[in-house]
């Protein structure tokens, strides 16, 4: 450990694999939980689910499973990205529409390429996100109010680009392959063997460097375990989705936007900043951060965000219409969110969360449907779990007050 | 102990504030030389926190002037006051609680290195915490360990993490608002200690404080301010408790002080 000076009060774990066991549990009994409750709430669907349907846990199941979360785990990486601010935004369900929309219509009336069709699209969110933002910091407007008036105004928007039609279907192979096509078995491993080559080596470098530099690093229990995990996680995986019908190309952008922000937001200046505005603003601003240039720029990346997972909900139903991104998609992206564990409150969490939140609400929402579940037990059953997650993280923050580190 | 031979490092003449129908400062001067403690007490609404302010510059002045190592200077926002090397910790010390010490102490100001250079750079949290315990060790501040989070730390840890994150930066001067308010014996302590270091590295050091027996224990010289003006500058160590709590009242010197007042 990096003790300055040997503080004797300071709690170390014991050396081995029982002090390591010692130290994960006085963490989480002390409100630390991290994904904990997470994975273990879904090993218990898993198991309820495996028992009264064993359809649920076969590779054909499992890869439909994945691409129905594609498009709600994406919108709720910007989510969490919000969240982290602790602000809110209302308006991705309706932007997640809104850009499928004006991809739709762009290619299959005014004949646009489909990828230009779909960078579009997504410039388009960008626009949204970046007026909204705007808007939330010029005028000190609480973001709650701006994007409910978002949710509202781009519905309207969304009715109006689609036209008199109301639907609008999808055949252009640019589009639909993004959530159509799967990887072939040996393309699938390669990129598999590629990510867990990537990860060993980036541990490796890390800990090279803390201890050339006389730094503390982890127990090498705890080393092995998260190599065993990761990498054993990502080869089953892959394994698994083998055995249907393939990696889906969609399951690699919605891992590939989780990657890529989570190591934005945990490993660059930008990524504290947002942690910073987040805990505390009126510091931040102090030190010198640009708040509201930060506060701009999440608020833009999640519209982004949204219409990157509304095209790929329009490429999965091969059509927009008029109820695209309306109804549930904008709790469920953010109920994902706070379901993973980040907190509504602020500063704490991570971009895995909407990774795991979205596993969950998919998992019950896919295993209802296995059981033929009627809708009104679905909404009930999906508001109880928000419920019993946004409790979790109420107690757990208490918890952590009472351990001191709240 | 004011040392009129030498230049004093930071010195203020003639500073005059106004709001509205207040008179908040009335030509006051001040001044701190290098390896210097000066305690700035005062009632409240004495002007103490308007001059701190002024010289952070949150607060234009009116009139006077600011002298930084004998050069005049203008100081237009806090930003003119951080490049002259002035700090300041105020009361409510400005920490992300969920941030770690390590990003307290270098946040908005990040190590970062290159990842595709030019374009993406990342965190150097090797560089970043080497630093940060350096910098910890030589001021001797006690914290179990730089990557614990500011919310598990003591009072006194959290107002030490404060002050080393505004000398890390190579200031020369440090205002401290009201340092040891609202905290215990050990941890009023470890802040005093830290005061006395900052000192020995050659700093000057401002402390407003209401609490004189702290005043007397680390400052060497004592600027009381009464209504806006300098009512009294006292060599800390020849000076009695009586004759500032009297300058602070404004009683007559050698008169007991009214109970309570201090």
């Amino acid at each position: 450990m990096s003790a300055i000076a040997g503080d004797p009060r300071l709690i170390a774990d014991r050396p081995g694999l029982a002090g390591t066991l010692e130290g994960v549990w006085r963490r989480v009994s002390q409100g630390e939980i991290g994904s904990l409750p997470v994975v273990a709430a879904l090993i218990l669907i898993a198991i309820v689910f495996q028992s009264l349907n064993p359809n649920f846990l076969t590779p054909r199941n499992l890869t439909n499973l994945v691409l129905q979360i594609a498009a709600m785990g994406t919108i709720s990486v910007g989510v969490v990205l919000v969240l982290l601010l602790g602000e809110i935004d209302l308006s991705v369900g309706a932007v997640s529409g809104l850009c499928a929309a004006v991809m739709a219509v762009l290619n299959v009336k005014a004949g646009l390429p489909g990828a230009l069709a779909v960078g579009v699209g997504v410039l388009a969110g960008a626009g949204i996100g970046f007026l909204q933002g705007v808007w939330i910091t010029r005028f000190r407007v609480p973001s709650f109010v701006v994007t409910l008036a978002g949710l509202l105004g781009w519905q309207g928007l969304l009715l109006w680009v689609l036209g008199d039609t109301g639907t609008v279907n999808l055949t252009d192979p640019a589009i639909t392959n993004l959530a159509g096509i799967f990887l072939g078995p040996r393309l699938g491993w390669f990129v598999g063997l590629a990510a867990v080559a990537v990860f060993l080596a980036s541990l490796s470098r890390a800990r090279r460097r803390r201890v050339a530099a006389g730094l503390g690093v982890g127990t090498t229990g705890a080393l092995v375990a998260r190599i065993v995990l990761v990498g054993g996680g990502i080869l089953l995986a892959i394994a698994v989705l083998d055995a249907g019908r393939g990696v889906p190309l969609a399951m690699l952008i919605l891992l590939g936007f989780v990657v890529a922000f989570d190591w934005v937001t945990t490993r660059t200046g930008w990524g504290r900043h947002v942690f910073a505005v987040g805990g505390n603003a009126e510091a931040a601003r102090r030190a010198g951060v640009a708040v509201d240039r930060v506060r701009v720029l999440v608020f833009t990346l999640s519209a982004t965000l949204a219409a990157c997972g509304g095209i790929l909900a329009a490429s999965r139903l091969l059509a927009v219409n008029q109820s695209s991104g309306s109804g549930d998609v904008v709790l469920n992206a953010i109920a994902a969110a706070v379901i993973g564990g980040t907190s509504l409150f602020g500063g704490r969490g991570t971009i895995w969360s909407a990774l795991l939140g979205a596993l969950v609400i998919g998992s019950i929402s896919n295993g209802m449907d296995l059981l033929a579940l009627a809708s009104s037990v679905k909404f009930m059953i999906t508001g109880g779990v928000l419920l019993a997650a946004v409790t979790i993280d109420a107690v757990s923050r208490r918890g952590r007050q009472a351990a001191g580190r709240a | 102990m004011a040392r009129p031979d030498r230049t004093p490092l930071l010195e203020l003449r003639g500073i005059r504030k106004r709001f509205g129908a207040v008179q908040a400062l009335y030509d006051v001067d001040f001044e701190v030389y290098a390896g210097e403690v000066v305690g700035l007490v005062g009632d409240n609404g004495a002007g103490k926190s308007s001059l701190i302010k002024a010289v952070a510059g949150i607060y234009a002045t009116d009139s006077g002037e600011v002298h930084f190592e004998g050069r005049q200077v203008t100081i237009g926002g806090p930003n003119d006051t951080a490049r002259l090397g002035i700090s300041t910790v105020y009361q409510d010390l400005a920490l992300c609680d969920n941030l770690d010490v390590v990003a307290n102490l270098f946040l908005g100001r990040e190590v970062v290195r290159p990842v595709i250079p030019g374009l993406v750079a990342a965190l150097d949290e090797v560089t970043m915490e080497q630093r940060a315990i350096q910098v910890l060790r030589d001021l001797s501040v006690q914290i179990p360990s730089v990557r614990t989070p500011i919310a598990s730390l003591s009072g006194g840890q959290r107002q030490s993490v404060a002050v080393a994150r505004s000398v890390m930066w190579n200031s020369k001067v440090v205002l401290l608002d009201e340092p040891t308010a609202a905290l215990g014996v050990a941890q009023t302590r470890q802040v005093l200690d830290l005061i006395k270091r900052l000192r020995a590295q050659g700093l000057g050091v401002v402390v407003i404080s209401h609490n004189l027996a702290d005043v007397f224990e680390v400052c060497d010289r004592i600027v009381v301010l009464r209504l806006g003006r300098r009512a009294g500058n006292f060599d800390a160590r020849a000076a009695s408790r009586e004759q500032i709590v009297a300058a602070i009242t404004g009683a007559e010197f050698g008169t007991p002080a009214p109970a309570g007042a201090a």
